[in-house]
């Protein structure tokens, strides 16, 4: 195969570069369709509110102050979990979730980086102190899930995870202040 | 050349070193995590050997590789004398400092905060500085590699600057823009909150910095791979580089691209918002067109070696190929990891997929292979290849580097497929221990023995790369020295300006960064987030 072979001839080799770099701009166009077409049509779309909210005062008034946290079921039927998480723990460390039922998911840290995921969901973002995270979801099973914390914070890392309980629809009864917490088990 | 060995080896033994230390601990870690090894170890220990690991496979193994790598390429591929000699060893003597002042720290538990140190979690102030000077010294390294390519042209007017050392200075151009990012991250925020003389600091803004530094630096890293790719393996196979040009524009294409993208790393982060994450999402998927072009060619130039060696028919070529030389047998075995590794990248950048896997094992497992595997592998075959020029040695029996290469494939696959499945039921990183107790957790247990003997074939096989190198030191003398590097099948005679320099590229990676970084950094200059109060590790 010397450099006289007609596969080698310097036109030849531009030619197949060509159509190989078509093919390549070809997968990349589908690729970053599929992303658009989903963001568009499903709202599969990051974590990204771009909320602010002082790491060394959230704790003492507003929606992240005690008695707020955990899930609150608005007057519109709306159903909001708001959470800190801290070295090296989820406040509270157990929510609880209907199922079958969009949940708005919010969560802030008044230390340094954590972040999350509910394990067999799509439920992830990190909790970045400075800021609010939120997730919608809708779980589609009941039970217990996973929820960690998924980035190192600190020699107590490990330990730091939250349980999400999923309750059926029927199970899901807040009281009358909209306010409900995890069944004893 | 014979200074310049003395310089070469030295670079690559400190990278070397570093990289079995990490190898072992690296292991043990597994270990740890596993169901055999739980109530092994505290978690102090752990995440003290987690920053050792990463420092060392990340700043040290990498950097010290590249520097002694990119001397080689200056005086071989350039044929001339290198220039600063004295500044490359007092680069080297100052990067190893840095390491030295980095690992006090670390090893007395003042610096367990992983190697990407997320403030506000803050080490000891010796920790950063330690890895200052090691990208200082590399900074040097990259105006050496600048000046020795001026010069060449200077004396070889109108000529094309041999691929090898045009894509080393691709890198190292690309290393300089990389690096501002966290030098300024580490200056002007981490290093005032470590010292004590601020109390608070913006979190958005550190990792919105840090991101900038992230993603560029994987390339950096893999660079002398692709480096091998296109002017080593079509040598070593007995062919030809199917496209001279081919291989610039991917280099510049590197150079462009991966550094307007890091904010993918921060999909999952509130701080920014969706139109700046898609901007940096769509140059992300630019990002692939280098390694889908370089894969191309790289076949390519395998097939008329295999051709030439009397392969027939569609595949036969394959079977013709010379698979006993090390860098036929690794840039094989690099392509199949690159396969893996690249779907997984292609999944890590849709928002719906990454919200599947971010912070899983799954994203341990896509760098340990992209860079462990299919980076790391053809790190042996370049040192295979050039050591018996910087020993001036031979090779008694390439069995046992083939040995090597293959335990090293293996162990690979066998320890990150599994990261990848687990990664996938949700199994999160950065942690100690895992409570085996959990019904979920417990699932999980029988896949992570498997990938913890990938990691003892992992650790056996870096013993015996080390063991290979220094068994040639007392090798019998070079008999023939070959020609390393791989002749175009149409050499240039002449290439444009912008195939033989960076003017042009570094306005094009200025606009794209002022584009993908502009606003994502001037918000918080304009209007600063809530800072969070320094947590030192101790």
């Amino acid at each position: 195969m010397s450099q006289t072979h007609p596969e080698m001839h310097e036109r030849r080799i531009l030619h197949t570069e060509l159509m190989w770099s078509f093919g390549v701009g070809i997968f990349v166009a589908a690729s970053l369709s599929m992303i658009l077409f989903t963001a568009f049509t499903i709202s599969v779309n990051p974590p990204s509110n771009v909320e602010r909210l002082d790491p060394k005062t959230l704790h003492l008034s507003g929606e992240f102050a005690e008695h707020n946290l955990g899930t609150t079921v608005g007057s519109d039927g709306s159903v909001t979990v708001r959470a800190i998480a801290t070295q090296f723990m989820f406040l509270p460390r157990c929510i609880v979730v209907p199922a079958n039922r969009r949940v708005t998911l919010r969560f802030a840290s008044p230390d340094v980086i954590h972040g999350l995921l509910i394990t067999g969901t799509n439920v992830n973002t990190m909790v970045v102190p400075g800021f609010v995270s939120q997730v919608h979801t809708e779980f589609t099973r009941a039970g217990d899930l996973l929820m960690p914390c998924h980035e190192y914070c600190g020699l107590g890392h490990s330990e730091m995870w939250a349980t999400v309980q999923v309750m059926a629809q029927d199970e899901f009864k807040p009281g009358s202040d909209g306010r409900i917490s995890c069944a004893q088990r | 050349m014979r200074n310049a060995e003395r310089l070469c080896l030295a670079h690559f033994w400190v990278a070397f070193a570093a990289f079995l230390f990490a190898c072992a601990i690296g292991t043990w870690q597994m270990w740890v995590r596993s169901p055999l090894g739980a109530n092994v170890g505290t978690p102090g220990q752990y995440f003290m050997s987690v920053t050792a690991h990463g420092v060392s496979m990340a700043y040290v193994l990498t950097t010290f590789f590249i520097m002694g790598f990119g001397y080689f390429v200056a005086v071989t591929a350039l044929d001339r004398a290198l220039p600063g000699k004295l500044w490359a060893w007092a680069a080297y003597w100052v990067a190893l400092l840095g390491v030295v002042l980095t690992v006090i720290p670390i090893a007395t538990g003042q610096a367990s905060v992983l190697f990407t140190f997320y403030p506000p979690l803050t080490a000891s102030v010796w920790f950063y500085i330690g890895l200052v000077l090691v990208v200082a010294a590399s900074w040097i390294w990259c105006v050496l590699m600048l000046i020795a390519m001026t010069e060449w042209k200077r004396e070889n007017p109108g000529r094309p600057v041999p691929l090898a050392m045009f894509a080393t200075v691709a890198n190292a151009v690309m290393w300089l823009w990389t690096t501002v990012g966290v030098a300024v991250e580490l200056i002007f925020q981490v290093i005032p909150a470590a010292l004590g003389l601020v109390q608070t600091i913006d979190v958005g803004l550190a990792r919105t910095l840090f991101s900038w530094t992230l993603h560029a630096i994987v390339y950096f890293w893999l660079i002398p791979a692709y480096i091998a790719f296109y002017t080593m393996a079509p040598r070593a196979a007995g062919g030809r580089l199917y496209s001279d040009t081919m291989g610039r524009l991917t280099f510049i294409l590197f150079l462009i691209y991966s550094l307007p993208v890091g904010m993918h790393h921060l999909l999952m982060d509130p701080e920014h918002g969706n139109a700046t994450k898609f901007i940096q999402v769509l140059l992300t998927a630019f990002v692939a067109v280098p390694t889908l072009l370089t894969i191309f060619t790289i076949t390519a130039s395998m097939e008329i070696a295999g051709r030439l060696r009397g392969g027939r028919g569609t595949f036969g070529w394959i079977a013709a190929l010379p698979w006993e030389r090390p860098m036929v047998l690794a840039t094989g075995l690099s392509f199949v990891m690159l396969g893996f590794g690249g779907f997984g990248g292609i999944v890590n950048m849709g928002y719906g997929m990454n919200a599947m896997v971010h912070n899983t094992s799954w994203v341990t497992a896509h760098f340990h292979l992209i860079f462990g595997g299919s980076v790391v592998i053809m790190y042996f075959a370049i040192a295979y290849a050039i050591w018996p020029r910087l020993t001036g040695r031979e090779y008694q029996s390439r069995a046992p580097l083939r040995l090597q290469l293959w335990l090293w494939f293996l162990g690979m696959m066998i320890m990150t497929l599994p990261w990848h499945w687990l990664g996938l039921q949700g199994q999160w990183r950065r942690v100690a221990n895992f409570n085996y107790a959990d019904p979920i957790i417990a699932a999980w247990g029988p896949w992570v023995i498997v990938s913890f003997a990938g990691g003892i074939i992992l650790l056996a096989s870096a013993v015996l790369f080390v063991g290979n190198l220094a068994a040639l030191h007392r090798g019998p003398a070079l008999g023939i020295v070959r020609p390393l590097y791989a002749l175009a099948v149409h050499p240039p005679l002449r290439v444009p300006a912008a195939l033989n320099g960076f003017g042009l590229w570094n306005v094009l990676v200025l606009v794209l960064m002022i584009a993908a970084y502009g606003y994502p950094i001037a918000q918080f200059l304009i209007d600063p987030s809530p800072g969070a109060i320094v947590h030192r590790v101790r």
